[in-house]
């Protein structure tokens, strides 16, 4: 029987729950044993020009060991000259450079509140803190730019060389046509807020510098980005840099690659000879690690009484913090995936990438898609409104059909597979939809105090968007017949240890626990390309498989010329997992027998899976709240999806990534915005003031199965890490307004705090009184 | 200053600053490192441990505080190497992924369990209300929680 689809409690968890993982400040490691700690002197304000940095009183401290600056690294190539070449375009997710360029410590200038100015180095844990407050440094205050808008005036500039606080353009057609061709036109701007990624763990690096390598143990989602970062910045060649990543406290697209911060403590390791750690405070971590989503939206769609959608237009404006780390990958995926699961035969979408004076914007899970997601939902939803038709039944008459695949999208996508009328109906049938609706009508009837909010979003996304970059996996199998998988893939709570032994033991017959895997050690796997964008296993699952079928094939090579027979009649018992020709199971050969026969008494298969395209899961969500119409405080009751992400490897998984997902899609519906004042000083610095999403705010999830293979890989998968945020965000902002829709309310941005809600409500009211 | 607490069950000992955190001690003195930090505000619960059978945030507590005391940490819950039904719970019904807010989360869960035996699923929504994770949703977590005082139900 197929071990594929079942479901495999994880060999991850004995060792997590007796002993706790062991993350970055929990290495023990010999090297670290004198490790000193690092404190960052962080900017306290959002825009100044640095005037002077006095370190005496910090130095004179007890414990402290150095205090360093820009001025101490004169040991690191300046950055290289503006050619000028860095200023616009930039597609890719890579940070700009010319005249945008992001230094390690604040050079002259700081852009933002958290921006490491200089590093403390003490012996104890508490004396950098004394030390740090003992740097003095003198600040000139510019004008802050906060928030999107600001930045488009052009008042203030965050970088006056580059003439404009907007690096990357991609103009939208503004051709007014379509639209003019439509019954109804509904306009909107939508915020999309900025939010905190927020893993548990925060960001934390340890770093030695011995013998002329430097050891650098990173909280990351890809060990070698890591390495080639540094190589790049500290001037070493790869093989004098090892990156390791221990266990990983959460990721969510906060963790891709390495930051400043984390550099700066490699490059202090080398600088100083001191092995030294640095793992971040809350604090810390709510301004100084990369924030998510942040756009402005002003969206317009057009369209006919009869519910056909004829036009849509989206604009826009990605608030990218104070430094562009992501180019304008963002919005452009954004933009990639406007239109979303409807066939409309015109779109617009364009975008501005600007700059302003706040923590940088980078991937959180979802990356550009949920976005895109919540305003196409949203927008729907308003036409819906408008034209006075239920909103499912708006979305069945714009859907794409199944014949229709593989798709093309007026912006450029190339939708693989998708049933999404299926999809749509299976979570209406799984809500109830019909009775929920006469649940709302009577309430609405007796004007309940409470009234019913029935939310509906249908989703596609993309993963693996760099399937080309592909993933590694080198499969090993030794003459005590056991296996060893080293991954290029970087598991930070997916579950990929037991995922990967699955798929081993599905394809050669060796049981789950005699196979180990290894990630995240650039000595041990110099190549891959680690987690994010939901690629983990269609990538490098299906580069484990390949490696199994390899090592298989060689296998078979080895058990024919053991047993005298021809390689046709040689077959594998996956049950038994041993080698036998056909119909003669008493001369059977093991694992292990197999292996020691090899050259060097190992079988062994180093491969790469890439992937001509990405992937395109698809669902729909549908969400039930209740809002308290006198206080406006809103509580979800039920949220049903149906995710479809292809075959399901191990649906212990598959559902943790899904209600992940959900939860912060909540979170972001519901609850979580990181705000700053008028200065751009944060008022959300501390989980005191952040308002992440607890049990006590959320309900357990209804998981509905769908399964649409994909022919893109070997395993017909599709990514499902991002599923939740896509789908559950808009889905639980439609019904929070549905709740309402009644009173007048036509939209309410996100989130849905009481005090939004409660004064939207009161505006419908004053409105509809005058 | 001197301090002295018996950590999951064993005498530790040891010369600290008056303002050392109770979590830094085991930590760093005890060596004892499931226990994470979070926060700074005494908001996430990842370094939630028993003082004295009740579950504290060792964030929010001075070593010195805890002097004479008894602490119990997740290192200490597993009995003659079988897993506390707290945590073969978790294990079971998938109640965790990256794992930094486990430790703090099954401390909590046993606490709870400890007040109320047999709590409905709101109970314990609101009981956890003070732990947060990031990756589960919380909804395997509660899951857990309930099955485990499902089991405790069975074995008592």
């Amino acid at each position: 029987m197929s071990i594929l689809g079942t479901r495999v409690i994880r060999t991850e968890d004995p060792r997590l729950l007796t002993a706790g993982g062991v993350y970055c400040d929990d290495l023990r490691s010999p090297e670290l044993d004198r490790a000193a700690r690092v404190t960052f002197v962080r900017s306290p304000v959002a825009h100044a020009r640095i005037t002077g940095i006095d370190t005496s009183a910090a130095v004179s401290e007890p414990g402290v060991v150095a205090v360093l600056t820009v001025q101490d690294m004169t040991d690191l190539a300046p950055p290289p000259p503006d050619d000028g070449s860095g200023g616009g375009g930039g597609e890719a997710p890579m940070p700009l450079g010319g005249p945008w360029a992001e230094p390690l410590l604040a050079v002259d200038t700081v852009r933002f509140v958290g921006e490491p100015v200089a590093v403390v180095i003490t012996d104890g844990r508490y004396q950098g803190e004394d030390a740090a407050d003992l740097v003095s440094v003198d600040y000139d205050l510019l004008p802050a730019v906060v928030g999107p808008e600001a930045a488009l005036t052009g008042e203030s500039l965050l970088f006056p060389a580059a003439g404009s606080n907007v690096p990357v353009t991609k103009q939208a057609s503004a051709d007014d046509t379509p639209f003019d061709a439509c019954e109804v036109v509904v306009e909107q701007a939508i915020v999309n807020q900025r939010l905190a990624c927020m893993p548990l763990e925060g960001r934390a690096t340890a770093a030695a510098f011995e013998n002329g390598k430097l050891t650098v143990w990173h909280s990351s989602q890809n060990a070698q980005l890591c390495r080639m970062i540094l190589c790049g910045v500290l001037g070493l060649p790869p093989e004098q840099i090892r990156v390791i990543v221990p266990d990983v406290g959460g990721g969510f697209g906060a963790k891709v690659g390495i930051d400043r911060d984390a550099i700066i403590v490699a490059w202090a390791a080398r600088k100083t000879g001191r092995a030294l750690r640095w793992t971040e405070t809350r604090s810390e971590n709510l301004v100084g690690m990369t924030q998510g989503r942040a756009q402005l939206h002003h969206i317009k769609i057009g369209g006919n009484r009869d519910g056909k959608i004829g036009a849509y237009r989206i604009d826009v404006i990605q608030d990218s913090g104070a430094y562009s780390r992501m180019g304008g990958f963002l919005p452009m995926l954004t933009c990639l995936m406007a239109p979303g699961v409807y066939d409309i035969p015109e779109v617009q979408a364009g975008y501005r990438a600007v700059v302003t004076n706040a923590t940088p914007i980078s991937a959180y899970r979802g990356a550009g898609r949920p976005e895109a997601a919540a305003t196409v939902e949203r927008a729907v939803d308003l036409f819906a409104a408008e034209i006075g038709m239920d909103p499912a039944e708006v979305r069945r008459r714009n859907f794409i059909a199944p014949d229709q695949f593989p798709f093309q999208t007026k912006t450029g996508a190339l939708y693989d597979s998708g049933r999404y009328a299926d999809a749509l109906d299976k979570v209406l049938a799984g809500a109830g939809y019909e009775e929920l609706r006469k649940e709302q009508e009577r309430r609405r009837a007796s004007g309940d105090v409470r009234q019913l909010g029935i939310g509906i979003s249908t989703y596609v996304e993309i993963t693996a968007a760099d399937g080309a970059a592909g993933e590694t996996a080198k499969l090993e199998v030794s003459d005590d017949g056991t296996a060893t998988v080293f991954t290029g893939s970087s598991p930070h709570g997916q579950g990929h240890y037991t995922a990967w032994a699955m798929l081993v033991q599905e394809e050669l017959g060796i049981p789950m626990d005699k196979v180990t895997v290894v990630h995240g050690d650039t000595d041990l796997v110099p190549v891959g390309v680690g987690t994010y964008a939901s690629r983990s296993l269609q990538l490098g699952g299906s580069a484990v498989y390949k490696a199994a079928v390899e090592v298989k094939d060689e296998a078979r090579r080895q058990a024919a010329d053991m047993l005298e027979a021809a390689e046709a009649d040689v077959v594998l018992e996956t049950a038994t997992g041993q080698w036998q020709v056909r119909g003669d199971p008493d001369a059977a050969l093991s694992w292990g027998q197999v292996a020691g026969h090899a050259s060097g008494g190992s079988l062994i298969a180093d491969v790469s899976f890439t992937a001509d395209l990405p992937t395109f899961p698809f669902g729909a969500h549908i969400s039930v709240v209740e809002v308290d119409t006198e206080t406006g405080k809103v509580t979800l009751l039920r949220h049903v999806t149906v995710d479809d992400a292809g075959p399901v490897l191990n649906p212990v998984l598959a559902e943790g990534q899904r209600h992940g997902g959900i939860a912060q899609g909540a979170a972001q519906a519901l609850l979580e915005e990181v705000l700053y004042d008028a200065d751009g000083n944060p008022l959300t610095s501390t989980l005191a003031d952040y308002a992440a999403i607890t049990a006590a705010e959320l309900p357990s999830y209804e998981l509905l199965v769908s399964e649409t293979p994909t022919t893109v890989n070997p395993l017909g998968v599709k990514g499902i890490g991002e599923a939740g945020t896509i789908g559950a965000t808009p889905a639980i902002q439609n019904a929070v307004i549905d709740a309402v829709a009644h009173l007048g309310v036509r939209h309410i941005d996100m989130p849905t705090t009481p005090q939004r809600v409660w004064t939207a409500i009161n505006e419908a009211q004053k409105a509809s009184n005058q | 200053m001197k301090v002295d607490l018996t950590v999951n069950g064993k005498d530790v000992t040891a010369d600290v600053e008056d303002r050392m955190l109770l979590v830094h001690f085991l930590r760093d003195e005890a060596n004892l490192t499931a226990t994470n930090v979070g926060c700074d505000t005494t908001s996430c619960g990842a370094c939630t441990v028993l003082l004295d059978g009740e579950s504290v945030k060792s964030c929010t507590v001075l070593a010195a505080q805890a002097s004479g005391h008894e602490v119990t940490t997740l290192e200490g819950l597993a009995r003659d190497g079988e897993m506390h039904p707290v945590q073969r719970a978790f294990h079971n019904e998938h109640g965790l992924q990256c794992g930094f807010c486990t430790p703090g989360m099954v401390m909590a869960i046993v606490s709870l369990l400890k007040e109320n035996p047999h709590p409905t699923e709101d109970q314990v929504r609101q009981g956890l209300e003070g732990n947060l994770c990031r990756c589960t949703g919380y909804h395997n977590i509660v899951r857990a929680a309930l099955a485990a005082a499902d089991e405790e139900k069975v074995t008592a």
